[in-house]
């Protein structure tokens, strides 16, 4: 039995603690945003937060991640209110969608640390995300809307 | 005499059904719900055909019956109907449809997703669906009001009587109108008046697709639900000979371990103990026929065979004597390698069997086939089996298996093991799980007269077919052609006089599949490159020569232009970059594309804009359209420069993303995109854009450096 | 006046302690060194082949990211140095990398701190002589302030170095030992830590 912090909730999960954080969230917790895509992190589909940094969930062990904050997809807001979503919607960026929760999860700790990215900060922060669709004009496209409406939101407070 | 008029293509199949059934009377054809099992729900009590329900709340929702993996038709199939039902937008939501002959493919006659086919065969249909509803509504309307329904108009989800004022909304007419008659015929509005066809409009599924909710069959969860992952052969058409699963039973979670016939299953309490008991599992394999396949070997045999003419798929004039009479010829070999889909969400499948029913989760693009075997496999009728189609984290052709793999095979394991259980592929599975692209060798000898003009091409082709053996063989295969195989080729939109499209099929068991842009993915770059190969041999400018051989082609022609203007094609080049053009013509749509490429001197290639233009037909959703060209460009691009599936000693060399690399953010070149405005039906677009960018990159790439790339993956253009 | 009291008492314990310490080192130093440069040099050479091997190089190599694999490949994710060696932003080491190996083949491979060198002492050795990576690696201002003492234990201690020796599944293994390798580095400083030429 392990306690894990996920979303801002204390969940107790009972599971090998050296099974990969992913499969704890989607198999014990079911949370599915958060997706598998290659199991060796390889394609960021699987991305998650630990304390505010991006990590690929699939190769962190549950027990690793045991006292720290996580936080996933569906923990990014409740309400599609997070600018990233917002922009994401705006530019209509999804395909099939099963990369975007990865995607949005890098995206979000780009602009949380670098709050006006340019095309290649967004190329050094986004390339360990894998699209098959090949959406990466437009997830550029919407980070910078994001970063956009972040600053339009702190000069409006 | 040609043989072309019997190799019926896919697109030829789709004119000639149309024209036999005079106009696209399938279409018209608005059905209920053949299966009893589908009851809609209470609250939506008008669901005048099996694609539209209109809540007492207003709420309209469209059944679509096309696969969601990323094209968007659960979006612009409810625009269809949206646009003729007067419907509110805001209004309109999206559901998947069950299986069932109301919703097969007009023309193929099964329900599928494929062949970039979704918007041109509903096109009609949705549209009268949704007029057939507003009809209906309105004389609800006229009968509430005791008026002439003729005097009534409909405007966003409301029926409205101009004389008096009075409206009325879809809702609440929607008891009324559930009583009566649906009228036989429906007259569809005149283009100018359309509101929503033709608009950008934000695609319905994105918000869910944003938090998380979006569910693909992967995500399908179920109080005691049991996962699989099963090992099968690491050859193909190998078979168990024997297995021990102690080491795999005694991981904690692993709770069975069963044979299947396409290997052993290791069920267990979620993903990982299953998967790590299918890594404990001991296997005896008899690796059967293909132990010693190898790509070094299938290359030679395919070399080979491309040096003789095979079966002639479209011969005019006399290529062989206008050759030997050319003022210069060339002779060049193309290749390119069997290529997996490597869909983002690997393959899986939820299957709950009981004795008299089947119920299934699934992203699937084939759902009466797929139905169909899991009836077969559980000893049921096809009606006792549910298939309910989740979103596709990807398709590309994989989720259209005529052998029903991967749904199959999970019906296996939930009747093997009596429980519900979700099958999941882990990524190595679905890279070696096959269903690949077939690998080709493409010969071609072309011609130029003393002006340097394109007199004369032979084109031989060597490659497995994808239609033998599956149930679209009766019509996919004529006198020995498998017409995909072919497509892009034969169809040749340039005014050669004397050309020879001719095809080996070497009887290989490599299960290949269709893969976005199937035939045209190997014969778009074939023919793209040579034809450039063609025009440095003439001395003349590759576009300048495909205008000359584009005369009666209008509508190329014009796109042609397009694409040339927008990339700038007469002004400079930036410095150490090369431009390269290609057309190709797909699915009934015309696309072009310039590609900028810069290659450095360990011959690293740089792709660094890709303008495209596309004409298929009138456009539904516009930012839908440039979405499948961005799509399709990246797609394509993945295989251009990188991918290959390749064997030894009869397994699959590649097994993740790291041996098998996609285009990422930062090689992701700058997309341009522009349609062609047109009035002609809709046609393709799923698929269309993939075929230019391979031949536009490799010529392009001649342009930087000299050097021409005649086999994929590119990799490194070798500089020495 | 009493209020300096304190202050002084500690720069003088402050300096006595360095002066203890100078003491003991040059004793240390004095007792260890038997200054010889023909057999530092040679120790040194023999430690190239283990730094110039990709699993040592791919972190030490030219430009700001990281390499992969034998034959030095840039690491795929566009992955870059950083401003502090851990990456940027979204892509930092730790977002792969764990404290140890995940197991199997083509895993992330991991151990504690994984990073590079950070941007204001890259510590490249791709393209360098024996000479020139030698300096590079004396020069405090190049290594984080080490002695060659702290050169030594890092190289004898450090978990991310020990790594190059247990490098998961399927990874070649330096030319020599991590014993061989450290004694090298030992007998170099021993022999008064002078560089190849």
């Amino acid at each position: 039995m392990i306690t894990l912090n996920v979303n801002g909730k204390r969940l107790e999960v009972d599971v090998d603690p050296s099974t990969p954080l992913l499969w704890v969230l989607r198999d014990s917790l079911g949370l599915t945003g958060t997706k598998y895509g290659c199991g060796m992190a390889q394609c960021g589909a699987c991305t998650v937060h630990l304390d505010g940094q991006a990590i690929r969930s699939c190769v962190k062990r549950a027990s690793d991640a045991v006292g720290r904050q996580i936080t996933t997809i569906e923990g990014l807001s409740t309400d599609l209110s997070h600018p990233l979503q917002r922009a994401w919607i705006e530019i209509d960026v999804p395909q099939c969608g099963y990369c975007q929760s990865g995607q949005i999860m890098s995206a979000a700790v780009l602009l949380a640390e670098n709050p006006k990215p340019s095309d290649d900060d967004i190329d050094d922060a986004m390339s360990g995300n894998i699209c098959r669709c090949g959406t990466y004009s437009r997830i550029r496209e919407a980070i910078h809307r994001a970063a956009e409406m972040k600053t339009a939101g702190r000069r409006a407070e | 005499m040609s043989t072309t008029k019997q190799a019926i293509s896919r697109r030829d199949f789709l004119r000639t059904s149309a024209a036999v059934g005079g106009g696209l009377l399938i279409a018209i054809h608005l059905p209920k719900l053949a299966s009893a099992t589908e009851s809609f729900a209470p609250a939506d009590p008008f669901a005048p055909n099996a694609f539209i329900r209109i809540r007492s709340d207003d709420i309209i929702t469209v059944i679509i019956n096309k696969s969601e993996m990323g094209q968007g038709p659960y979006t612009s199939l409810a625009m269809l109907a949206a646009e003729e039902l007067e419907a509110d937008w805001s209004k309109v939501r999206y559901e998947s449809a069950p299986v069932d002959p109301a919703y097969n493919h007009p023309v193929f006659g099964i329900q599928m997703t494929g062949g970039s086919t979704s918007t041109a065969s509903e096109w009609e249909r949705f549209r009268k669906a949704g007029a057939t509803a507003r009809v209906m509504l309105i004389a609800a309307a006229g009968q509430n009001w005791n008026v002439d329904p003729k005097s009534l108009r409909a405007e966003k989800s409301f029926v409205i009587d101009s004389a008096s004022g009075r409206r009325a909304s879809f809702g609440s007419l929607a008891d009324a109108a559930a009583k009566l008659q649906p009228p036989k015929d429906v007259t569809l509005k005149d283009p100018k008046d359309y509101k929503i066809i033709g608009k950008s409009t934000r695609r319905l599924d994105t918000p869910a697709k944003v938090n998380g909710t979006a569910q693909f069959g992967i995500d399908v969860q179920a109080p005691g639900l049991l996962t699989a992952v099963v090992a099968r052969s690491p050859v193909f058409g190998g078979k168990v000979l024997s297995f021990n699963a102690d080491k795999a039973r005694a991981v904690p979670g692993v709770v069975d371990v069963v044979q299947i016939p396409s290997g052993v299953a290791v069920i267990g309490k979620g993903f990982w103990p299953a998967k790590l008991g299918r890594d404990k599992l001991e296997v005896k394999w008899d690796d059967g026929a293909n132990a010693s396949l190898s790509t070094t070997a299938m290359r030679a045999d395919f070399a080979k065979l491309a040096q003789s003419p095979g079966l002639v798929a479209k011969k005019v004039g006399d290529p062989g004597k206008t050759l030997a009479g050319a003022a210069k010829t060339i002779t060049a070999e193309f290749e390119v390698p069997y290529l997996a889909h490597a869909t983002m969400e690997p393959l899986n499948c939820v299957v709950d069997l009981k004795s008299d029913a089947c119920e299934i989760w699934t992203g699937t693009q084939f759902q009466t086939g797929d139905r169909m075997a899991a009836a077969t496999i559980a000893g049921l009728k096809p009606e006792q089996v549910k298939i309910h189609t989740t979103f596709l984290g990807g398709g590309f052709g994989r989720r259209a298996n005529p052998a029903n793999d991967f749904v199959g095979e999970a019906v296996h394991v939930a009747k093997a093991i009596k429980s519900p259980v979700k099958v999941v592929w882990t990524r190595e599975d679905d890279m070696h799980g096959g269903y690949y692209r077939p690998m080709w060798y493409d010969r071609m000898v072309g011609g130029v007269d003393a002006n340097g003009n394109p007199i004369a091409w032979t084109h031989t082709i060597v490659g497995q077919s994808i239609m033998l053996g599956t149930p679209f063989e009766q019509f996919g295969i004529q006198n020995g052609i498998d017409t995909t195989s072919v497509e892009g080729a034969a169809d040749l939109l340039y005014g050669i006089p004397n050309v020879q499209v001719d095809l080996h099929t070497p009887k290989l068991t490599i299960p290949v599949l269709w893969w976005r842009s199937v035939g045209h993915s190997h014969n778009g770059f074939a023919v793209e490159a040579f034809l450039d190969e063609l025009a440095h041999l003439g001395g003349k400018d590759p576009v300048q020569l495909r205008r000359t051989l584009l005369t009666n082609q209008p509508r190329m022609k014009a796109l042609l232009d397009l694409v040339a203007e927008k990339a700038k094609w007469d002004s400079p080049v930036p410095a150490g970059r090369g431009r390269g053009i290609a057309t190709h013509f797909s699915f009934d749509s015309y696309v072009a594309q310039v590609a900028e490429v810069s290659v450095d001197k360990t011959g690293e290639v740089r792709v660094h804009k890709v303008v495209c233009a596309v004409d298929c037909g009138r456009v539904v959703n516009p930012d839908s359209v440039i979405a499948q060209m961005q799509g399709g460009i990246v797609f394509g691009l993945s295989a251009a420069l990188k991918d290959a599936i390749t064997f030894e000693n009869g397994r699959v060399q590649q097994r993740n993303f790291h041996d098998y690399p996609m285009v990422r953010m930062n090689e992701s070149p700058e997309i341009e995109v522009h349609i062609m405005p047109s009035t002609e039906p809709p046609t393709g677009v799923g698929e269309p854009g993939v075929p230019p960018v391979a031949p536009a990159v490799a010529n392009a790439i001649f342009a930087a450096t000299g050097k021409r790339v005649r086999r994929l993956p590119i990799g490194r253009v070798d500089m020495g | 006046m009493t209020y300096l009291l304190p202050r002084l008492t500690t720069c003088v314990c402050i300096l006595f302690v360095i002066l203890i310490a100078l003491l003991l080192y040059s004793v240390k130093t004095d007792a260890l060194v038997q200054r010889d440069d023909a057999r530092a040099k040679a120790a040194f050479l023999a430690i190239i082949p283990v730094l110039k091997h990709p699993r040592c190089l791919n972190c030490h190599a030219n430009g700001d990211f990281p390499r992969q694999g034998d034959d030095n490949h840039i690491h795929a994710q566009n992955v870059r140095r950083g401003p502090f060696g851990h990456g940027v932003t979204a892509q930092k080491c730790s977002a792969c990398h764990q404290e140890e190996n995940v197991a199997g083949l083509n895993m992330p491979p991991g151990a504690p701190n994984w990073h590079l060198p950070p941007p204001n002492m890259p510590m490249i050795w791709e393209g360098k002589t024996p000479g020139q990576i030698c300096q590079q690696m004396k020069d405090p201002k190049q290594n984080h302030g080490k002695s060659v003492e702290g050169i030594v234990e890092h190289v004898t201690s450090d978990k991310l170095v020990l790594w190059g020796w247990n490098p998961g599944e399927g990874r070649t293994l330096p030319p020599i030992s991590h014993d061989e390798f450290a004694a090298k580095f030992q007998e170099w400083a021993k022999f008064g830590a002078a560089c190849p030429d």
